[in-house]
This record gives C-alpha cells, sequence and structure tokens, in this order.
C-alpha cells in the first residue's frame, strides 16, 4: 500500500469514528456537514485529549499527596519552598502545548474568512423575532422570504404534546443546493442577532445598518438546524434557522417554482415594513 | 495614626482620584480611537466624497463582481438596486442606480448608511457621488431614483474577486 | 457578627445599637457589613437563579414568561457580580488586609463607611426594578445596545445602579492601595507581603484602570437613551459593535478582578494546612501580575462571532491563551506546596482543594473557548454558562467560602461546627458539578444561552441540572445556619486554631480586638 493510500484509509477511519461518535450521542458538537464544522470538530477533540492529560497528570501528582502526605499519617513536613528549575521547566512546557493548539486554529481561521468565489450569495436579515433571507447572487437570484417559526403556540404553552423538531421548525426554510460555495451575508433590522447553523460551523451576529459575511459548503443533502445565539428580547429563544440542502436538480427545481409564486404574486421589495 | 502618614496617604488619594478620572475620559477617549482605527483599518464609512487621482490606471487584467445591496430599517419605504451585481475592472469608473418609493401618506426622511464586505473594501471604493453624502425626504408616494458612481482602486489585493456594497436606509426623525 | 464587640473599652465611644453601623469607621465592622451585604445579595441572585432552573427544568414555557425570564438571567448576573462576590471579597479585604499588614485601620476610614453604604442603594435600586413598569433590565448583564435602548425605565435604574456601585468600587480600591502602600509594619517589604495582599493589591490596580471605564460606557448608554447622542447608534454613525469593545474593555479585567483575590485566599489556606511554607512565593507574585496585565489585551475575544478581521480574532486567540502560562504557573506552586506537606483537611482546606480542582476544569474550557474556531461554535451557548461558572461559582465563591470558615475563629472568637462545615463542602462539591457539568454537552449540542424554552433533545441534561441547582441553593442555607451556630454558640476559639497559620493576624487574640495593631508590630 502506497503512503498516500494509508493516510486516506487512516483519515476515513478516523472519520467514521468521529462521525459515528457524533452521531450516536449527544455529549458533543453535532455531526459536521462541512470541511469548517470538520475541522472545529477535529480540533475540539484535540484539545479536549490534551486538557485530559494534563488533568490527570497534575491531579495523579496532587492526589497521590493528599493520600500520602497527611498528617492523619504521621507524614512530617518538608520545608522547601522553590526550584528556579522546576519553574522554568512548568512554564515553558504549557506555552509548547498552547504553540500546538493554535497553529491548526490559526488555519481554520484564514480559511473562515475566504468568502471570496462564492456560487451563491444569500442575505439573512434578523428581525425581532424571524429571519428574512434574499437570494441576492448566483442560481436562484431574486428570491425573497421570510422565515418565521412555525411550531404552533399551543405546544409552547403545553397545551399540546410537543412534536419532533420543537422550536426548531419554520415556515420556509432556507434552501441551497448541495457543494456549493455559499456565502451568507448577516445584517439586522432592529437589535443584535446572531445567525447559528451549528452543522456548518457557522456563527456570525447579525448587526443592523452593518454587513458581515461567512460562508458554508455543504457536503450532503438534508435539513440542518440552528437558533438565534445573540440576545434580542423577548422571542430571542422562537427563532430558529433552518437549511435544507438539497440535490443539485431539485434545487433547479425549487428555483424554478419559487420564481413562477413571485411572478404571479407581486411581492414586497426586497425588504422593507 | 501619624500627621505625616495622613499626608502622604491624602497625596495617593489625591493621585488615584486624578488616575480614575483620566480612565473615565479614556472611556470616551475609545470612542474617536476606534473610529481612527476602523478609518485606517477600512472598516467604517466615511460619509464624504472621495477625492481621486485622476491618473489612476485602469487594470483591464482582472475583473471584480460587486454585489449590491439594499435594507431598510424604521422607515415605511421600499428601497432596492436596479442591478444586484455589477462586473467591473478595478480604476474603471462605474454608475450603478438605487430606487428609493415612499409607501405612506406623509413626508419622511431617511439616511442612509454604507457598509461592505469585505470590510477593507473601505479603502479601495471611491465614491464621486451618493445618495448616502445627504440625507433624503420623500414626499408621500414619492419615488426617487439615486445614482452612486465610483470607482474600485487597482490597489486593491489581487485575491479580491467579488465585493458587496450594502446601503441601509435608517429614519430621521423629524426637524434633523 | 455582632459579637466582635469593643472587649478591650478603648478610649474610643462611638454609638451602639444601628447608628453604631451607620456611623461607622471601623474596618471590621466595615468588613462584617460588607460580607453581610454580600450574602443578602447571593441570595437574591440565588433566588433569582431558582426561578431560572424553574423555568427551563422541562421543555415549554411553565412559571416565567419570556420576557420576565430575561430580566432573571439579567438581573441574576448583575447581582451575583457586582452585588455579591465583589462585596464579599471587599469584606474580606476589610477585615484582613490591615490585620495582616499590621496597620490599626483603613487608610480613609470615613470614605470606607460611604463605598460601603453606597452599595445597599444600588441593590435597592437594582431590586426595586422588578416593579416598576416596564419590568426590570433584560438585555443581559453584558446589556448590548441596540436591545438595551429598548427598556424602559428598569434599564436606567440599572445604569444609575451600576453608576453607583462603580464609585463605590473606585473608593473601595483606592482604600486599599493607599493602605496596602502607606501603612505596613515596619519591615514589612513588599515581597514579605502575603499572598492575599498583594493579589489585593494588584486587584485594587485593575479596579481603578477599568471602574472608570464602565462608567464612562454606561453613561455613554444613557446619553444615546435620552440626549440624542449616537455613540452605539448605527443611524446616527455610530457603532453598536463599539459598545462591545467599550464593555468587555472593563468586562474582562473584571473577571481577574473576582478571581485574583480568590487565588490569594487559597495561597494562603494551602500553605496553612500542609504546615508548609507556599511554594515559589515570588513567582506567585510575577504570575499575578502578568495575569493582570495579560487581561487588559484580551477583551476582544468575547467578541469572536462579531465579525473582527483575522489579523484581530488571531492577536486575541494568542493572547488570550497566553493567559494559561502564569494561571497554570500558580496551580502547579499550589501542588508543589501540598506536595510533601503534612497535610490536615479542616474544612477550609476543602474548599480550597475543591477550588483547584474545579478552577482548573474551568480553566480547561477557557482555553477552548479561547481557540477562535472552537469559540465561533461554543459563543453565548451553555458551554460557556458552564464554563463561566466553573471559575466564578467554584472558582471566587469557593475561595470566598474557604476564606469564611478559615478567619471566623478569628473574628467571632467561635469555632464554626467542623461536622456541618464539611457537609457543606461536599454538598455544594457534588450538587455544583451536576448542575453545571452537564451544561457543557448542552452547550457543545447547540443551545444557545439566555433562551426560556429549548428543543426535546435538550430536555433531560436540563433536568439534571435543574436539579443540581436546587440542592446548590438549599445547601447555601445550610451554611448560613453554620455562621450563625458559629457566631452564637460556638466554641471558644484559641488565638490561633489552625496549627500551620503564619500571618500576623494570628498574633491577635481571638476574636480581634476593636482596636487592632495601634502600636504596629515589627518584622523581622
Amino acid at each position: 500500500m502506497s503512503s498516500k493510500s494509508v493516510v486516506a484509509l487512516l483519515g476515513s477511519a478516523t472519520l467514521a469514528f468521529y462521525s459515528s461518535m457524533a452521531f450516536s450521542s449527544k455529549y458533543n458538537f453535532p455531526e459536521p456537514q462541512s470541511s469548517i464544522a470538520q475541522d472545529i470538530y477535529d480540533q475540539h477533540i484535540l484539545a479536549l485529549w490534551i486538557c485530559l492529560a494534563i488533568f490527570i497528570g497534575v491531579f495523579g501528582v496532587m492526589f497521590y499527596s493528599i493520600v500520602k502526605h497527611r498528617k492523619s499519617v504521621g507524614y512530617k513536613a518538608a520545608n522547601f519552598h522553590h526550584s528556579t528549575l522546576v519553574e522554568i521547566v512548568w512554564t515553558t512546557i504549557p506555552l509548547l502545548i498552547l504553540v500546538a493548539m493554535a497553529y491548526p486554529a490559526t488555519k481554520t481561521v484564514i480559511a473562515m474568512k475566504d468568502t471570496s468565489e462564492a456560487d451563491i450569495t444569500i442575505k439573512a436579515t434578523g428581525y425581532q423575532w424571524m429571519w428574512g433571507y434574499d437570494y441576492l447572487q448566483g442560481e436562484g437570484e431574486g428570491i425573497s422570504f421570510y422565515s418565521k417559526l412555525s411550531t404552533p403556540l399551543a405546544q409552547v404553552a403545553n397545551k399540546e404534546p410537543k412534536g419532533e423538531n420543537y422550536l426548531l421548525e419554520v415556515d420556509n426554510n432556507m434552501v441551497v443546493p448541495v457543494g456549493k460555495k455559499i456565502r451568507v451575508i448577516t445584517t439586522a433590522n432592529d437589535v443584535l442577532h446572531a445567525w447559528w447553523v451549528p452543522a456548518f460551523g457557522v456563527k456570525q451576529d447579525a448587526i443592523p445598518g452593518f454587513i458581515r459575511d461567512v460562508w458554508f459548503t455543504a457536503e450532503r443533502p438534508g435539513i440542518f438546524r440552528g437558533q438565534c445565539a445573540e440576545l434580542c428580547g423577548k422571542d430571542h429563544g422562537f427563532m430558529p434557522i433552518v437549511v435544507e440542502v438539497l440535490e443539485q436538480e431539485k434545487y433547479a427545481q425549487w428555483v424554478a417554482d419559487k420564481q413562477k409564486a413571485s411572478a404571479a404574486v407581486v411581492t414586497t421589495a426586497a425588504v422593507g415594513n | 495614626m501619624t500627621q505625616s502618614v495622613t499626608k502622604i496617604n491624602v497625596a495617593m488619594l489625591k493621585k488615584l482620584l486624578v488616575f480614575s478620572m483620566i480612565m473615565f475620559g479614556f472611556g470616551y477617549a475609545l470612542v474617536p480611537m476606534y473610529e481612527k482605527f476602523c478609518e485606517v483599518t477600512g472598516i467604517n464609512n466615511l460619509l464624504q466624497p472621495d477625492v481621486v487621482d485622476k491618473n489612476i490606471k485602469v487594470d483591464m487584467t482582472r475583473l471584480i463582481t460587486i454585489g449590491l445591496d439594499a435594507n431598510v430599517r424604521g422607515l415605511p419605504w421600499q428601497f432596492k438596486s436596479l442591478q444586484s451585481n455589477v462586473k467591473i475592472h478595478p480604476g474603471e469608473s462605474i454608475e450603478v442606480m438605487y430606487e428609493i418609493k415612499n409607501d405612506s401618506d406623509r413626508e419622511v426622511s431617511g439616511q442612509a448608511i454604507p457598509s461592505y464586505s469585505p470590510r477593507f473594501l473601505e479603502k479601495y471604493l471611491k465614491k464621486f457621488e451618493c445618495f448616502c453624502f445627504t440625507k433624503q425626504v420623500l414626499k408621500p408616494g414619492e419615488v426617487r431614483r439615486m445614482p452612486v458612481k465610483f470607482i474600485i482602486d487597482p490597489q486593491i489585493p489581487v485575491d479580491v474577486s467579488a465585493v458587496t456594497i450594502s446601503y441601509t436606509f435608517f429614519a430621521l426623525e423629524p426637524g434633523k | 457578627m455582632a459579637v466582635v464587640q469593643d472587649v478591650h473599652g478603648h478610649h474610643d465611644h462611638h454609638p451602639s445599637g444601628i447608628m453604631r453601623w451607620v456611623t461607622t469607621t471601623n474596618h471590621k465592622d466595615i468588613g462584617t457589613m460588607y460580607l453581610w451585604f454580600s450574602f443578602a445579595m447571593f441570595l437574591v441572585g440565588g433566588f433569582l437563579a431558582m426561578g431560572i432552573r424553574a423555568e427551563l427544568f422541562m421543555p415549554g414555557i411553565q412559571i416565567l414568561e419570556p420576557e420576565l425570564f430575561n430580566s432573571f438571567t439579567t438581573l441574576h448576573g448583575l447581582i451575583m457580580v457586582f452585588g455579591a462576590i465583589m462585596p464579599a471579597f471587599v469584606g474580606l479585604a476589610n477585615w484582613q488586609v490591615p490585620m495582616m499588614i499590621g496597620a490599626p485601620d483603613m487608610a480613609f476610614a470615613r470614605m470606607n463607611n460611604w463605598s460601603f453604604w453606597l452599595l445597599p442603594v444600588a441593590g435597592a435600586l437594582l431590586i426595586s426594578s422588578f416593579f416598576v413598569p416596564g419590568g426590570a433590565a433584560a438585555g443581559g448583564w453584558t446589556f448590548y445596545p441596540p436591545l438595551s435602548a429598548q427598556g424602559g425605565l428598569g434599564v436606567d435604574m440599572m445604569i444609575f445602579a451600576i453608576h453607583i456601585l462603580g464609585a463605590s468600587s473606585i473608593m473601595g480600591a483606592i482604600n486599599i492601595i493607599t493602605t496596602i502602600l502607606n501603612m505596613r509594619a515596619p519591615g514589612m517589604t513588599l515581597m514579605k507581603m502575603p499572598m492575599f495582599v498583594w493579589t489585593w493589591l494588584i486587584t485594587a490596580y485593575l479596579l481603578v484602570l477599568v471602574m472608570p471605564v464602565l462608567a464612562g460606557t454606561v453613561t455613554m448608554l444613557l446619553t444615546d437613551r435620552h440626549f440624542g447622542t449616537s455613540f452605539f447608534n448605527a443611524a446616527g454613525g455610530g457603532d453598536p459593535v463599539l459598545f462591545q469593545h467599550v464593555f468587555w474593555f472593563f468586562g474582562h479585567p473584571e473577571v481577574y478582578i473576582m478571581i485574583l483575590p480568590a487565588f490569594g485566599v487559597v495561597s494562603e489556606i494551602i500553605p496553612t494546612f500542609s504546615r508548609k511554607p507556599l511554594f515559589g512565593y515570588s513567582s506567585m507574585v510575577y504570575a499575578t501580575a502578568s495575569i493582570a496585565i495579560l487581561s487588559c489585551v484580551v477583551w476582544a475575544h468575547h467578541m469572536f462571532t462579531a465579525g473582527m478581521p483575522a489579523v484581530g480574532q488571531l492577536f486575541f486567540m494568542y493572547a488570550t491563551m497566553l493567559i494559561a502560562v502564569p494561571t497554570g504557573v500558580k496551580v502547579f506552586n499550589w501542588t508543589a506546596t501540598m506536595w510533601r506537606g503534612s497535610m490536615t483537611f479542616e474544612t477550609p482546606m476543602l474548599f480550597s482543594i475543591g477550588f483547584v480542582f474545579l478552577f482548573v476544569i474551568g480553566g480547561f474550557s477557557g482555553v477552548v473557548c479561547a481557540i477562535v474556531p472552537i469559540d465561533i461554535q461554543v459563543q453565548d451557548t451553555y458551554y460557556v454558562i458552564a464554563h463561566f461558572h466553573y471559575v466564578l461559582v467554584s472558582g471566587a465563591l469557593f475561595a470566598i467560602f474557604a476564606a469564611v470558615y478559615y478567619w471566623l475563629p478569628k473574628w467571632a472568637g467561635r469555632m464554626y461546627d467542623e461536622k456541618l462545615g464539611k457537609m457543606h463542602f461536599w454538598l455544594s462539591m457534588i450538587f455544583f458539578n451536576v448542575a453545571f457539568f452537564v451544561q457543557h454537552f448542552l452547550g457543545l449540542a447547540g443551545m444557545p444561552r439566555r433562551i426560556p424554552d429549548y428543543s426535546l433533545q435538550f430536555a433531560d441534561f436540563n433536568m439534571i441540572s435543574s436539579i443540581g441547582a436546587f440542592g446548590f441553593g438549599l445547601t447555601q442555607l445550610l451554611f448560613l445556619y453554620i455562621v450563625i451556630k458559629c457566631i452564637r454558640s460556638g466554641e471558644k476559639a484559641t488565638d490561633k486554631p489552625w496549627e500551620g497559620g503564619s500571618t500576623l493576624e494570628w498574633t491577635l487574640p481571638s476574636p480581634a480586638p476593636y482596636h487592632s495593631f495601634e502600636t504596629p508590630p515589627v518584622i523581622k
């Protein structure tokens, strides 16, 4: 076997391992659906292992000391209180560990900021309390709609049994094609909001009067859910984000349907009151 | 407590009080510092026309896609750009049109605030004419088309191929 | 702690009854009032926390309507930070700093009285804001605009309360700095000061550095709300993100203001009960100073999702991660102090070990949060909630408990009930972890903070967390019982109840006389 295929095999094995872990448990990030989310997932696992190793090291020593060096077993106290060498060592080692953690993070930060060459640009506008989506560029240009929580109020008030996607369902999903680079421009109409879809590793504050942007490329079709992540008033907990990823042909069909519908009804302008 | 210790203490009290007053002022000084920082790094906008060197060269080898975005906040207006995006060469001057319409039955004034993505675009975008330089007052039902004339400085980093210019109209209270 | 009477029949005449407390300029009286005030606020903040956890016990809205829920979270944060933790540490400083440096009292006794009596005013303003039209502030304890521009009278009351609290903190800090720098006993050089005094000196400097900036920030918010300025309003050319910068310029040093004195407390207690001097005293001092300095250049790590250029994100990530180094040095030093000591495990020691153990977990989740890509996922989720409760509850609060048990014999002249103290520790330890450990999982799985209701996948962890929180809340009533029992009917304490105690306060009789060290001791 060539070294390349070994790496590939190992890589996919780890990937499968991580995915199964993420899939089967709720103790970790949701299963990553984009390369950035995958990087985040891996770096978090790495950070956890490093923390665990240090934790066991430090508290191993401390608990050994607690068990052995106690007065009740007759241990007599030593009287040392200084060692320059030891102190230099335990200042340097953490520094090196931190460098090892910062290096992959730096690469991801730079990748996250690269919003150029997007296939589709969508503007997400935060309102108190719903999201507005405008397809600004690329396939689907001109499509514009609001996306509101569709969970009935009776469920919130405990008058009806709660559905499977309680508080994570909307009337109009934001629809994107699979495998295309989607650039999301965020802004807000009133107060701060934040557009967050964990599966894509994307979270960006939406600021009134300013635009910010992020990007993601969904790797497989499906429905992915997120929530507003910046306190925005009374119904902050009730403005979810649902992204539906479709195969290319189905996406084209969705665009055609949407455009037909909007031709029939004279819609209101892109954003407004 | 002896007299001399009291004296030293009061001197120290004065120093520390002055220091906290300075820090209170520093809180305010952060405002212009932040604006200056944003200006240097090109993060925020300036509401004045830019002066451009006449001999600027057009870079025909590059083409930049400019997305044009429009938002309204707290106004009974419709606001849109007539082209959703344009492609230009850096250094080439271009004019794009925006349109606002007052849907209400009263006179309303608004001020447009620009925002850019990527944020350093501010540094390379030179605007000669823009509706955002002054406030806009619209009579009931009035429709107005407004141009924005600008060039993009060829100095813009080579890896930039797509940018977005966004305007948000904010309501101005009457009398302002 | 009314038992701390003027047992020596001193020449000073002071009023008795309520007027004694209103007019007192004695550092011990004022310290006592600070501690009782902070405990009262701790109960109020705890009540709000119980409300929050009760609402989150099950999915759906049961007890608190969303707007009231937001007021609960906002006031819980403000009251715990400004009303409970900070005054408790100032109370400890009032009692202990003069006794530990051999000074007769604080440098400015009259100002000390004022800085305390401002606190109940601010506390009353915050609590009564629940009952004004429009309700209390509901924009989070960070009160970001434009949301904080929307609230009613409650927000103005909050702003005014913060002004008062800021003035009180600045006066308190000036007092502490002057006391430490000018009033040490002859022979006590800076590098001979106890660690608790050192950490408070550095904390007090941080306070005068950043509290005025907070005062400036809320003043700008106030003028934006009422006088037509546009510091944070995009329509007038301002920027809401500017508020976040200015707020966190105060806010990040603020979290070190709450943890550095805790480091000091633990650095006193661990050597005492290990019967061995503190390992690496000078490196402890340098580590504290470097943490304080670094804390002033990391503020924007609270804003990684606000849309910063990559260079900014990287700078703040590196600077933040760097704080782990001096913090690690402290943890290693504590471990080395315990190593080959002759340890006993009375309640103060248990709380100190609990502090180190849980603070390290909070420190690790802090490093995880510092890594920008991971922070993008966990920012504003329950992961962050878990992180800062590990550093502020099992960090700052556990250290305050440790300090109270440690010094209560000196203050009251009586011993607390050791058995009950240990019970308080173990119940706190268990319920704390039940309440907050699962919140890490909630955050990772995607539960945002500050929401009154959540989707079904988060239901079981929330229920566990609520049960832990109720248990933790109830346990603290036991603490109140222990303290009252100690003051009323505890066994008489010796002058030096802890065999390993080596600082100056243990040379005084128990309870400490109303006026101590009027003739300064000489330090060799």
